[in-house]
């Protein structure tokens, strides 16, 4: 037995302790918004926040977080202020790689909260979009960031 | 009664032929999820449109979802000439059915850039039908003429100035007959179409709310994956099926022909299971096959002379009058789709019904592919299309529907197939690589007198529409070569077909964005042999004022063609048209002592007729830079040892953030009929930066993707 704090709910899941976060999340807790796209930490879409840090959950067995506080995009207030710019600057084709795009600025922009240019090009440089939605990617980092900047964040 | 009637007469005519009359029920056959759910419906004209009594505007496609912001933009052409308040206006897929079936292919698919260009008037009609039966309705309960009231936001106008909401006319409008010829707007009169509209489709997107095909799930389904020949040819030679049902969650292992199928409770249980195979393949039918070895059989069918696919004036008579002669070869390598949701599909066979939940491209194939396995007549076979994380023209493929439909029958409950990032990789159905062999003569001034061009390409059609393939001539193979933006006084076309057991099918915009690599790189050479400059050379072989003509020069013009270059950087263009639109890029790029590439920034301009969803475009266009550019610096399908080497994304780098230039639109403003638009934007990339890095470094780049050995060479 495995207990994860997913969005704030307590949730406890019985299943082998090599099996990856990705997994559980999708087939124990049934959310989907988390992605499998290549299973190989190569593409991000997996990606959910883990206390606090964007991870990739296809390789992050669920023994290693056991007792971990997890965010998907459904944690993230329908307001919060990458969700906002993703919808203002209207980023999503397919849209099947943006919740772990979108988690990832979230952790990235806790810690660079005024990034530059070269900064979000370097920080977003190993997630895949495949739809080609970067132009407008960059643009809703730099939104969220003043976005935030404004709320005091 | 009545109301069939009424309909019948209103798609007999004209465009309108398409629809069938037996569509009154056929969007809500089942309900997949509430979010396909939908209440009564007093008023539905069209099976593209239904009007409720709350004023809700329900716009029904039959188009994939696959991100390019179609399903808003069919509603916003609908929903201009029905004078419907935007704010009202909701989008559903819509089971598949005869009214979606693309009114010039007769298939309902997502495919071509098809979706506007063969619609334009039907969409509008629809439109425009509706609005003129409300409109009547209305005039009847004020005892006018239709002539007197106006349609505006959603509501009926009198010269008074009260107004009737749609929604209150419903059950009125829906009593009337359906008009033959409803008047069409003036485009002076659009009100939505060329608008800026949020994506409707954006909200659940973003808020992780979007059911995808790999996410969806039934009461009592089971995930299936299936071990495929990882060769071409093998078959399975033996295996473990005890091992794989000793993984927990396992709850079948079902041999397919030539393939295994673990069946199992959830995702990853089937993909344990299908590793704990332990599968030993046969060797396969072409166990040599090897980068090294295609390499081969394209040099070898590039030293043929190839069918005639196009002959005018003659080319021989010309070279040896020319007084300026240049000969080249291009190369380009298979190509995977790499959308990022894999492949899969969900299939429940019952006794009288199949039904089938898929992000498909193509769904009037599913349900004759499923009908064929299962024996039940078409109309018994239900294609749900689900939302796509990407297609590019994979999705049409066939083979998770028949996995999932024999799997389905096999275990008598719903089964989901769902295809490993691996699977699809290893079993993907590549852009054909294409070589080819241009050849042409100029005169004293510099001017293309004739132009001889062999292209050595696989066949798509071979496979997907044989009858297509006539004396030996796949036209898709020599798509932008037979029908060029440029006249020549002569000009030949030769196509080789190669063949290989590698599988090929559609990938975005087809041949076209493998020939064009040649022809634009091509014309950039004969610009410099002719000592011309690269846009004016093209335009002078081009029909002044055609749109190919006028969207090169809205290029350079918006583009800056003809500004300073900033220090270290060179410029480079390319055109071409496709799918009813015309596009051209302009591209500019430094190029390091190292090798290294920068592009800076990529101008595209479009003519795509229309512009219905200008933000929408926009994205596109964007979108095409960016894979445009990944093909032309990153990617290549690998051979070995019989069958794909290719297995990830480790394998297949496509570009990523710090490589995306700034990109700039401009479209063209015109209201001729819509074109494509997906596709039309992506050929010329990959050219125009092969034309810039020439510039800059003087080096050519014949092949993609690029070689940075080459350039540091130099
Ligand atoms: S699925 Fe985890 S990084 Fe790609
Ligand atoms: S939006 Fe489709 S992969 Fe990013």
């Amino acid at each position: 037995m495995f207990a994860l704090t997913v969005n704030g709910t307590r949730q406890q899941v019985d299943v082998a302790p090599d099996t990856p976060l990705l997994w559980v999340l999708r087939d124990n807790l049934g959310i989907t918004s988390v992605k499998y796209s290549c299973g190989i930490a190569e593409c991000g879409m997996c990606t959910v926040l883990i206390d606090g840090t964007a991870r990739r959950s296809c390789v992050v067995p669920i023994e290693e977080v056991d007792g971990s506080a997890i965010t998907t995009i459904e944690g993230l207030p329908d307001d919060h202020p990458v969700k906002i710019a993703w919808i203002e600057k209207q980023v999503p084709q397919c849209g099947y790689c943006q919740p772990g795009i979108m988690l990832q600025t979230v952790d990235f922009l806790s810690r660079v909260p005024h990034p530059s240019e070269t900064e979000i090009n370097n920080a977003m440089d190993d997630v895949i979009c495949r739809c080609g939605s970067h132009p407008r990617i960059r643009k809703a980092i730099r939104m969220a960031a003043k976005i935030t900047a404004s709320q005091g964040g | 009664m009545d109301k069939a009637m009424t309909r019948r007469s209103f798609l007999k005519t004209g465009s309108l032929v398409i629809a069938a009359a037996t569509v009154a029920n056929s969007t809500e056959l089942f309900n997949a999820s509430q979010v396909y759910g939908s209440a009564e419906m007093p008023f539905k004209p069209h099976a593209f449109l239904e009007i409720r009594a709350d004023d809700t505007v329900v716009v029904w496609v039959g188009q994939t979802n696959l991100g390019q912001g179609t399903h808003t933009g069919l509603a916003m052409v609908i929903a201009d000439e029905l004078d419907a308040s935007w704010g009202n206006v909701q989008v559903k897929m819509a089971l598949a059915a005869d009214p979606f079936k693309d009114p010039v292919w007769h298939a309902q698919l997502t495919g071509g850039s098809t979706s506007f260009r063969h619609r334009w008037d039907l969409l509008r009609s629809v439109g425009a039908a509706a609005r003129q039966m409300l409109l009547e309705a209305a005039a009847q309960q004020w005892g006018l003429n239709a002539g007197e009231c106006k349609a505006s936001e959603g509501k009926i106008i009198h010269p008074d100035g009260r107004s009737l909401r749609y929604g209150q006319l419903v059950e009125t409008a829906g009593k009337r007959a359906v008009p033959v010829n409803p008047q069409l707007k003036n485009p002076a009169a659009h009100t939505i179409i060329g608008t800026q509209k949020a994506r409707l489709d954006i909200p659940d997107k973003v808020q992780g709310k979007t059911v995808y095909g790999f996410d969806f799930t039934l009461p009592g389904m089971c995930v299936a994956v299936v071990a495929r020949p990882p060769r071409y040819g093998a078959v399975p030679e033996a295996y473990n099926a005890d091992a794989a049902m000793a993984v927990k969650g396992v709850i079948k292992v079902i041999p397919l022909e030539e393939r295994i199928a673990v069946c199992a409770e959830n995702t990853y249980a089937a993909m344990r299971g299908r590793n704990a195979l332990d599968l030993k393949w046969s060797e396969g039918s072409h166990p040599n096959l090897s980068d090294e070895m295609i390499a081969a059989v394209f040099t070898d069918s590039l030293k043929k002379k190839g069918a005639d696919a196009g002959k005018k004036g003659g080319v021989d008579q010309a070279l040896a009058t020319a007084s300026q002669t240049l000969q080249q070869e291009y190369s380009l390598p298979y190509l995977s789709h790499g959308q990022v949701e894999p492949i899969n599909c969900t299939a429940h066979v019952e006794k009288d019904r199949c039904r089938i939940w898929i992000p498909t491209q193509m769904q009037t194939a599913t349900q004759m592919t499923a009908s064929s396995l299962t024996g039940l007549p078409i109309e018994n076979v239900e294609v749900m299309t689900l939302p796509a994380g990407g297609g590019f023209g994979l999705r049409g493929e066939q083979d998770p529907v028949v996995d999932s439909v024999l799997l389905s029958q096999a275990l008598d409950r719903p089964v989901k197939v769902i295809w490993t990032r691996e699977d699809d990789f290893i079993h993907g159905y590549f852009r054909p690589a294409n070589r080819s062999r241009v050849q042409a003569g100029l005169d004293e001034h510099g001017q293309i007198i004739c132009w001889d061009h062999t292209i050595a390409a696989p066949s798509v059609m071979s496979r997907v529409m044989p009858h297509a393939v006539v004396d030996g001539i796949d036209p898709d193979a020599v798509s932008g070569v037979s029908d060029m933006v440029y006249t020549f006084a002569n000009h030949a076309v030769h196509y080789v077909m190669v063949n290989l057991p590698v599988t090929v099918g559609w990938w975005r915009s087809v041949g076209f964005s493998s020939n064009i690599f040649a022809v634009e790189s091509f014309m950039d050479e004969l610009a410099h042999a002719a000592g011309k400059d690269p846009v004016l050379f093209r335009l002078a072989h081009m029909e002044k004022g055609s749109r190919s003509y006028d969207v090169l020069a809205l290029l350079a013009e918006k583009g800056g063609w003809n500004t300073p270059v900033p220090a270290g950087r060179a410029r480079g263009v390319a055109v071409s048209a496709c799918f009813e639109s015309f596009a051209a890029h302009m591209a500019e790029v430094s190029v390091g002592e190292n090798g290294n590439v920068k592009v800076h920034r990529v101008v595209c301009a479009l003519d795509c007729g229309t512009a219905i969803y200008p933000d929408a475009i926009k994205a596109q266009a964007e979108a095409g830079v960016v894979m445009g550019l990944s093909a032309a610096f990153h990617e290549q399908v690998s051979f070995a040892k019989g069958g794909v080497k290719t297995a990830n994304y480790d394998d297949y780098p496509v570009l990523t953030m710090s490589d995306v230039p700034e990109v700039e639109v401009f479209i063209a403003k015109n209201d001729f009929k819509a074109g494509g638009v997906g596709e039309p934007v992506l050929p010329s990339v990959a050219p125009a930066v092969a034309n810039a890095i020439f510039k800059a470094s003087g080096i050519r780049l014949r092949e993609l993707p690029f070689r940075k050995d080459l350039l540091k060479q130099g």
